[in-house]
């Protein structure tokens, strides 16, 4: 779900400069690949500071005691909305990161798998968690996240990110769990952000949804 | 250099909810695992309270953050002060254009980047992670800011190990950490008391080194 398509957010200035905040920046980490970088956004107080409350807005009364975040820019959003709702924040982190007992979960990749770990005893049976993330790609490591809360005891009540895309949820299905986004992914490069290897980039105001740089797979890519 | 009063109450609540974990990532650490203190809602809030009342209101437009622990301390701050927030990353993790300081570790080096026009010259900066060792990830940091014309203000910790020395190693940077850790070598406030005895008989012929890996 879009936060957008609500009653209360449609048409929210906040939504708008969140996503004319967030740099895209082609051909990184491959070629064919517009990477969404949301370090643009951090350095907009203002927007950054309504990507959160926009969250906390929304997740304040759910009677949430876990945000899990995913490494490493699930870290850079989760606290701070833990924070405002008075929920413990919990790191999901690479392997052989976290000391102490771990669980672990693999999950896929394009070519290979990798694995996310959370602390034993972290979070307990029938606590009622949010999974953050700063963007949702294939949704696999959103889909193991869930699987480690799962496995604990806690109940995933929604993912959410500040950028992804509609189709999603058709590719990994994130085991049944809603997701809910801020922002569509951006196609083209603005010229509001830092300069992309000392080049400046045309400014588009609109959202262009879909279209593609390259290959016809891959637009965006999840990296930690 | 300062720390806090030690009678504010808020920091022994802070300092016990910090688990230390023997033995990791190899034998004769004690890490300082501040994963426990996120999870203790009142302890996570009045640590960045703590930070926050020292800061705001001083002109500072910039909290960098050291990956990945500095990430989760550091946009709370950020967004209670009015700053932006810049992550500070491993090599080849940001996309676009980077700036990056190389920095000493035991054995090799490893690297630092920053986004190219994240700050501005002239702009007052913070630093934050969760923990100071020897200094030398601080150290590069602030070279780092420095080289693009920011005034690092203070370096901002939760933990510092004093017996690592990083204090002096930032020179004239001033420090500020909430609590200094003797519980590595004490290691008294933990139920792994039993297993740190242990540990300290098994390795009286090594040195009980703090160095904590990122």
């Amino acid at each position: 779900m879009f936060a957008g398509d609500q009653n209360g957010l449609q048409g929210d200035p906040r939504l708008k400069a969140i996503s004319e905040a967030i740099r895209v920046v082609p051909h990184f980490p491959k070629p064919g690949i517009m990477f969404q970088d949301i370090t643009t956004l951090l350095l907009d107080h203002k927007a950054f500071k309504d990507t959160v409350d926009i969250f906390v807005d929304r997740y304040r009364d759910m009677g949430i005691s876990v945000v899990a975040g995913v490494e490493a820019r699930g870290f850079m959003f989760g606290p701070s909305i833990a924070l405002a709702i008075g929920a413990k924040f919990v790191p999901l982190r690479k392997p052989r990161k976290l000391p102490g007992e771990v669980i672990s979960e693999a999950y896929v990749l394009e070519y290979g798998t990798d694995c996310l770990e959370m602390h034993v005893g972290a979070v307990q049976p029938g606590e009622r968690a949010l999974v953050i993330d700063d963007l949702v790609a294939t949704g696999g490591t959103l889909s193991a996240a869930i699987r480690l809360l799962e496995r604990a005891g806690a109940q995933v009540v929604e993912c959410a990110c500040v950028v992804g895309l509609r189709e999603v949820k058709g590719q990994h299905g994130l085991n049944g769990k809603p997701l809910y986004i801020l922002v569509e992914p951006r196609q083209q490069i603005n010229c509001s952000a830092p300069p992309v290897n000392g080049v400046e980039t045309c400014r588009h105001d609109d959202l262009i949804l879909g279209g593609n740089f390259g290959s016809p797979v891959n637009t965006t890519s999840k990296s930690d | 250099m300062s720390s806090p009063d030690e009678q504010d109450p808020r920091i022994s609540k802070i300092s016990s909810a910090i688990r230390v974990i023997p033995n990791f990532p190899k034998p004769g650490i004690m890490f300082q695992d501040i994963t426990t203190l996120l999870l203790d809602t009142k302890a996570f809030r009045d640590t960045i309270d703590l930070f926050v009342e020292r800061y705001r209101g001083k002109d500072i437009s910039v909290v960098a953050g050291i990956e990945a622990r500095g990430f989760i301390f550091g946009p709370p701050i950020a967004l209670a002060i009015g700053a932006k927030f810049v992550p500070m990353r491993k090599p080849n993790k940001l996309p676009g254009e980077v700036i990056s300081e190389e920095y000493s570790l035991e054995y090799g080096t490893d690297k630092i980047e920053m986004h190219v026009g994240a700050v501005q010259a002239g702009e007052r900066s913070l630093i934050i992670d969760d923990l100071i060792a020897t200094g030398g990830t601080l150290c590069a940091a602030i070279r780092l800011l420095e080289r693009v014309g920011v005034h690092v203000v203070e370096c901002a910790c939760v933990i510092e190990l004093p017996e690592l020395k990083g204090r002096e190693r930032l020179g004239d940077k001033p420090l500020f950490v909430l609590w200094p850790s003797l519980k590595g070598l004490f290691g008294l406030h933990y139920c792994f008391t039993i297993d740190l005895i242990a540990t300290i008989g098994e390795k009286t012929r090594q040195p009980l080194r703090q160095q904590v890996l990122k």
